[in-house]
Formats: C-alpha cells, sequence, structure tokens
C-alpha cells in the first residue's frame, strides 16, 4: 500500500497511459483529450453559426464520460491514493523556482502563488495559458494525448512536427517569456 | 455498460495523472528546464509501448470489443498547422502547467481555479473555430 502513496515512477505511469491508450483503441475509439473542449463549445450552443462547430455532439457523449472519469480520478489520486502532496522536484529546480519567488513545491501539488492566491497577474495567467492550451490545441488538431501518444504511437510525421511545436513553445515560454513574467 | 467503461477509463487515467504528477505544474517547469527525466520517462515509455500495441494491432489485424476491426486514420499532412499550433499549445502548456487531461484531474483534486482554465481553454477553442480560415494550415 505505501508504494500506492508514494508518487508513482515513470516506467509505471508510462505504462498505464499505453494501456488507456491501448482499451481506448479496444473500444473502437481513438485516445485524445482535447477534442472535448470543441464538444462543450458546441453542447453550449456557442457555436451555431460556425461550420467547425456544427456537429452531433453527442457522437463524442463517450470523450466526455473520459473527462469526467479523469475529475473523479483526480479527486480519489489527491484525497485517498497520496500520504505527501508536495512535489520532489530536482534541487536545482526548487532552487531556480524561489527565484522567482515560488516556494510551494515541497508542501503542495501546485504553487499556491499561482492556483490559490488570486492577484490580477495570477488569474491573467491562468486565462492566456488556457486559452492558448485550447486555441493551439485545436489548430495542432490535439494535444498531448491525441499527438505526443496517440500519434507518435502510430508513427505519424504530423504528430511529431506537433511535439516539436510543443517543445518549441514551452522552451520560449520558461525561457524567454518566464524572466519578463516572473 | 459502455458508460461505465468509459468513466472507469477516466478514473483509472485521471489517478495515473495526478499520482506520476504529470498533472503537476512544477513538474511541467522542471522538463522545460531539463532537470529531470521524470517526464521524458512517462512520455517515452507511454510512446515506446503505444507504437508496439499499434504495431500488433496492425500485424494482428485485432478488433475491437465489440467485433469491429480496428482502423487508423493517417493524419492530414502539412507542417504549418501542426508548427504554428504547436507551438501556441506548447506555450500555454508551460504557462498553464497543464495539459487538457491535467485539467480536469486537477478540478477533482480540489484546484478550483482550473476552472477558469478550462473556461479559457473552451473560449480558445472557441475562437480557432471562428477564425479557422483565415489561419495558414
Amino acid at each position: 500500500m505505501s508504494l500506492i502513496l508514494e508518487p508513482w515512477p515513470w516506467y509505471v505511469s508510462g505504462f498505464l497511459i499505453s494501456v488507456v491508450m491501448f482499451v481506448l483503441l479496444m473500444m473502437g475509439d481513438q485516445f485524445g483529450v482535447s477534442s472535448n473542449l470543441r464538444t462543450l463549445c458546441t453542447m453550449c450552443g456557442i457555436g451555431k453559426k460556425t461550420t467547425f462547430f456544427q456537429f452531433d455532439w453527442r457522437a463524442e457523449k463517450w470523450n466526455l464520460l473520459v473527462a469526467l472519469g479523469m475529475v473523479i480520478g483526480g479527486f480519489i489520486g489527491a484525497n485517498f491514493l497520496s500520504s505527501n502532496v508536495g512535489v520532489s522536484i530536482s534541487p536545482t529546480t526548487v532552487e531556480q523556482l524561489q527565484e522567482i519567488g515560488i516556494t510551494s513545491s515541497d508542501s503542495h501539488f501546485l504553487p499556491t502563488e499561482l492556483f490559490e492566491t488570486f492577484t490580477l497577474k495570477s488569474i491573467v495567467i491562468l486565462i492566456v495559458g488556457g486559452f492558448l492550451v485550447g486555441f493551439g490545441a485545436r489548430y495542432a488538431g490535439g494535444c498531448t494525448s491525441g499527438h505526443a501518444i496517440s500519434g507518435l504511437s502510430n508513427l505519424q510525421l504530423p504528430s511529431l512536427i506537433a511535439v516539436i511545436g510543443f517543445f518549441i513553445g514551452g522552451l520560449v515560454m520558461i525561457h524567454l517569456l518566464f524572466p519578463l513574467i516572473f | 455498460m459502455k458508460n461505465s467503461i468509459y468513466l472507469s477509463i477516466g478514473i483509472f487515467f485521471g489517478i495515473t495523472m495526478y499520482k506520476s504528477e504529470a498533472a503537476s505544474w512544477f513538474r511541467i517547469y522542471e522538463m522545460f528546464n531539463f532537470q529531470a527525466f521524470h517526464m521524458y520517462g512517462i512520455i517515452g515509455v507511454a510512446v515506446v509501448v503505444g507504437i508496439i500495441m499499434v504495431q500488433l494491432i496492425k500485424k494482428f489485424q485485432l478488433k475491437s470489443f465489440y467485433g469491429v476491426p480496428i482502423t487508423f486514420n493517417d493524419k492530414e499532412k502539412s507542417v504549418k498547422r501542426y508548427l504554428f499550433g504547436g507551438i501556441i499549445f506548447g506555450l500555454g502548456w508551460a504557462l498553464a502547467g497543464a495539459c487538457p487531461g491535467p485539467m480536469f484531474t486537477l478540478v477533482g483534486a480540489g484546484f478550483y481555479s482550473l476552472l477558469i482554465v478550462i473556461a479559457s481553454a473552451t473560449f480558445g477553442t472557441y475562437v480557432y473555430g471562428k477564425i479557422k480560415n483565415k489561419l495558414p494550415h
């Protein structure tokens, strides 16, 4: 039991993700979380005039159920399967974060400075970050699950290009833009 | 029955995202700083095992649980949409520290501020749908 309560090692976690992909394939579906955001748009009726959102969202209900399950999974993971909430990132990372005023990694799963203490800055960060993820995922036709896991597993060159893009964007944000933001 | 399978897959995936710490902003920051192998190990193992699984499905022409042959659609050939879309996604991934899967997991874990991120990501998807035809693909 204590093994479950500890953070899971990368080789176990990576394997379990591929199992998720496999079971969804066996269900006759494709693993990809971000298409749910498009389905949400259609469900809310905000895209009535746009062809991109004209489809029967009920056909995508299965994927919404997966997303709902992920919410429940997060609840179970955080409340019943964890003994310590801190994240043991490398000491170099901890030091580097301290320099930009983020000191909560040993006691919290997410930086409280961004996700719990609301300032104008932290709210703008959440809104802009979310917007870019939603916009970019649909522009690229998939996110980490659809491209990095499903697409690369099927040796798709477009997915490799998308994943390279993910990393260019991520590196630009952390190394060039973070010094301006924090 | 089918519904409960999808829900269970989601629960299993959500627990994995939380317990692997892949849903933690800290791990994403660490990954983009190349200061630990953790995230690379997770994605690497998932892809290597995934490639083997897909190859086996193709080789043995596996059928789904419902008896339908499993098919794979090749993604549309292009560079621009994947590169530009990917870069925009990456900027957001590093800033919010969460990709779409973990966003849902984190709400369940009690981080309700992620609802702001999900709402904003949904709005981003909406804006993409609106201006799609004006973007290079």
